[in-house]
């Protein structure tokens, strides 16, 4: 059974020690990125200081059980998200945003051509627009959105419409600018119906709601291991093995090969057939332990967490500053995550980051790689609070206690 | 550790409450440039009024952080009347007053220091520097004048 103590994940994390301009660190940019607890740096450190080898072909002692180090992580990550086929169907990329080009670029290519729709939401990142409007430059495909209505979900009273002609539908399970989180089950059996694939970006959800593709039944599942307590420079693309043994390769070189003449290559079969060059080999063993670590914790029990604490700032910001203080997203925890998007009246988000990190709090201004989204909103950027497992309610205290001094600076 | 009043100066505080010199002028005959930050999504634009070698009336839009702003309106305020020559020359001293040199940034010695008193209320912006992420914030307006006087090849006499 997994035993869930904010306080004690708190402990576990270096990072917290920190005192910035005489103030303990408060930490609210985990949507950005999150703070890797010490299993997690242990087990990197531990890799290169004794295992690390380049991985696949080598006979050594040291080369087989880097190789089972990075295999392992795949294996790991395959359990973590409950890939159906296992491992075969999980590849590493670099992060999201890699993983999204892998699909444009390898899938979007091969299976799209001009008349094409993938149909994306106006709440992504820009992660899942810009490789599409690349594709779409190429072949001529269409790129659609699907609109955000003034509640901050998406509208989709026209979704039947919108999906006429759709190939792929591409969307994030949870915004990173609103929090509000998508109904992805539902949207993915209306998209089958109409014939499309789906492909889900879970950058904002795989560290704070549990994951079970098969559950959500989509087709292509994309995330970063430095947003769910791992290192930065590993990414995960998820896809069915049918689709992944139909993909051409990606990049081309060294490790996604089967063979290669003088007259040509032929490409690896499965997940390295997408992974050209060294990998990295450190942050798998990384991902694993962060894998390990959340489970550990329980998933449910951190978005149980992370509802609590965004139920209890959501009701402190209405209350206080005489509604100087807007939250943009919605105002109650259903179908939302721990993130806080702020516009403060009068204050640019620039000088309310500023005036925070006065207080040691670290919170994200601009507009978060949404900018289709920030436009729907006429907003230029916002300052994002956001949560994470180690995150208290003595965060948002701080903040508050920021916050007011930043409104009565400019005021 | 670096202040926070160092980078919100009372005057800098005064030209973010209010402006100088909001609006537009019809273009053309003006210049109208317009300026970026992508990592914050501040915009400018400046219209310019040149007549005989002065800038007789300058005009900003747009919106972004208070640094910006008082940047852009102490800007305005410093070079409206000025010949070409002047203007091109307060772009320089103020390109200079916000250089993090190499010496500071490892750690070692201190920036030369550019001379304030020919800057007026600008030296209100020096504590930027210390504020590096701030620093494109205060040189927006500025690289965007720049930028519209290089763009319509608008020259000064070149004479001192
Ligand atoms: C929803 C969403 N998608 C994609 C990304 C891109 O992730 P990465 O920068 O790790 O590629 C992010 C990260 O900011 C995100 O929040």
């Amino acid at each position: 059974m997994s035993s869930y103590n904010p306080r004690r994940v708190r402990v576990d994390t270096p990072l917290l020690e920190r005192v910035i301009n005489g103030r303990p660190i408060t930490y609210l940019d985990s949507a950005s990125s999150t703070l890797p607890p010490r299993p997690v740096i242990e087990a990197m450190a531990r890799y290169y200081e004794l295992r690390h080898a380049n991985v696949h072909r080598g006979v050594y002692q040291t080369a087989v059980e880097a190789t089972d180090v990075y295999e392992g992580a795949r294996a790991a990550t395959a359990r973590f998200i409950n890939a159906p086929q296992g491992m075969d169907e999980v590849v590493f990329t670099k992060n999201t945003t890699e993983s999204f080009n892998l699909l444009a670029k390898s899938w979007g290519a091969a299976n799209l051509k001009a008349g094409d729709v993938v149909l994306v939401t106006e709440m992504e990142h820009h992660a899942n627009i810009v490789p599409w409007f690349q594709l779409r430059d190429q072949t001529g495909i269409e790129v659609r959105f699907v609109p955000v209505s003034d509640d901050f979900r998406l509208d989709v009273s026209d979704l039947d419409r919108l999906l006429d002609g759709v190939k792929l539908f591409s969307f994030t399970a949870a915004s990173n600018v609103l929090g509000t989180r998508n109904p992805v089950k539902e949207l993915t059996r209306i998209a089958h119906d109409h014939g499309a694939l789906v492909a889900l970006d879970a950058a904002q959800s795989v560290g704070h709601q549990p994951t079970d593709v098969v559950d959500l039944d989509v087709d292509f599942f994309c995330f970063s291991a430095h947003k769910m307590l791992g290192p930065t420079g590993l990414g995960v693309f998820w896809t069915r093995a049918a689709i992944l043994e139909s993909m051409p390769p990606f990049l081309g070189g060294g490790g996604m090969i089967a063979d290669v003449r003088r007259d040509g290559y032929v490409p690896a079969d499965g997940p390295t057939r997408f992974e050209a060059g060294t990998p990295p080999i450190a942050e798998t063993a990384g991902l694993t332990a962060a894998i390990r670590y959340l489970e550990g914790l329980g998933l449910a029990n951190i978005a149980r967490h992370e509802d609590e604490l965004t139920g209890d700032a959501l009701k402190r910001l209405a209350n206080e500053f005489d509604g100087r203080v807007r939250v943009i997203g919605p105002a109650d925890t259903v179908d939302r995550g721990g993130v806080l998007s702020l516009d403060v009246d009068g204050v640019h988000p620039h000088d309310v980051a500023q005036v925070l990190d006065q207080f040691g709090v670290c919170v994200r201004p601009g507009h978060h790689c949404a900018k289709p989204l920030m436009r729907r909103f006429n907003l230029a950027a916002t300052a994002r609070a956001s949560f994470g497992p180690y995150s208290l309610t003595s965060d948002t205290d701080v903040l508050l206690e920021a916050l007011g001094s930043a409104v009565t600076m400019f005021a | 550790m670096a202040n926070l009043d160092d980078l919100y100066r009372e005057i800098i505080l005064d030209h973010y409450r209010t402006p100088r010199n909001r609006g537009e002028l019809s273009s053309p005959p003006a210049i109208r440039t317009e300026g970026f930050n992508p990592l914050c999504g501040d915009e400018l634009v400046i219209y310019l009024d040149i007549q005989d070698d002065v800038l007789v009336d300058i005009k900003l839009s747009g919106h972004g952080c208070s640094i910006s702003q008082a940047s852009s309106s102490m800007m305005s305020a410093a070079v409206k009347g000025k010949t070409i020559d002047e203007v091109r020359a307060a772009i320089e001293r103020f390109k200079q007053l916000m250089t993090v040199h190499e010496t500071t940034l490892d750690g070692n010695g201190e920036a030369p220091v550019a001379d304030l008193r020919t800057m007026g209320e600008l030296a209100a912006l020096q504590g930027v520097v210390k504020f590096p992420v701030r620093i494109k914030c205060a040189t927006l307006a500025w690289n965007t004048l720049s930028q519209g006087l290089d763009d319509y090849g608008v020259q000064g006499t070149g004479s001192k």
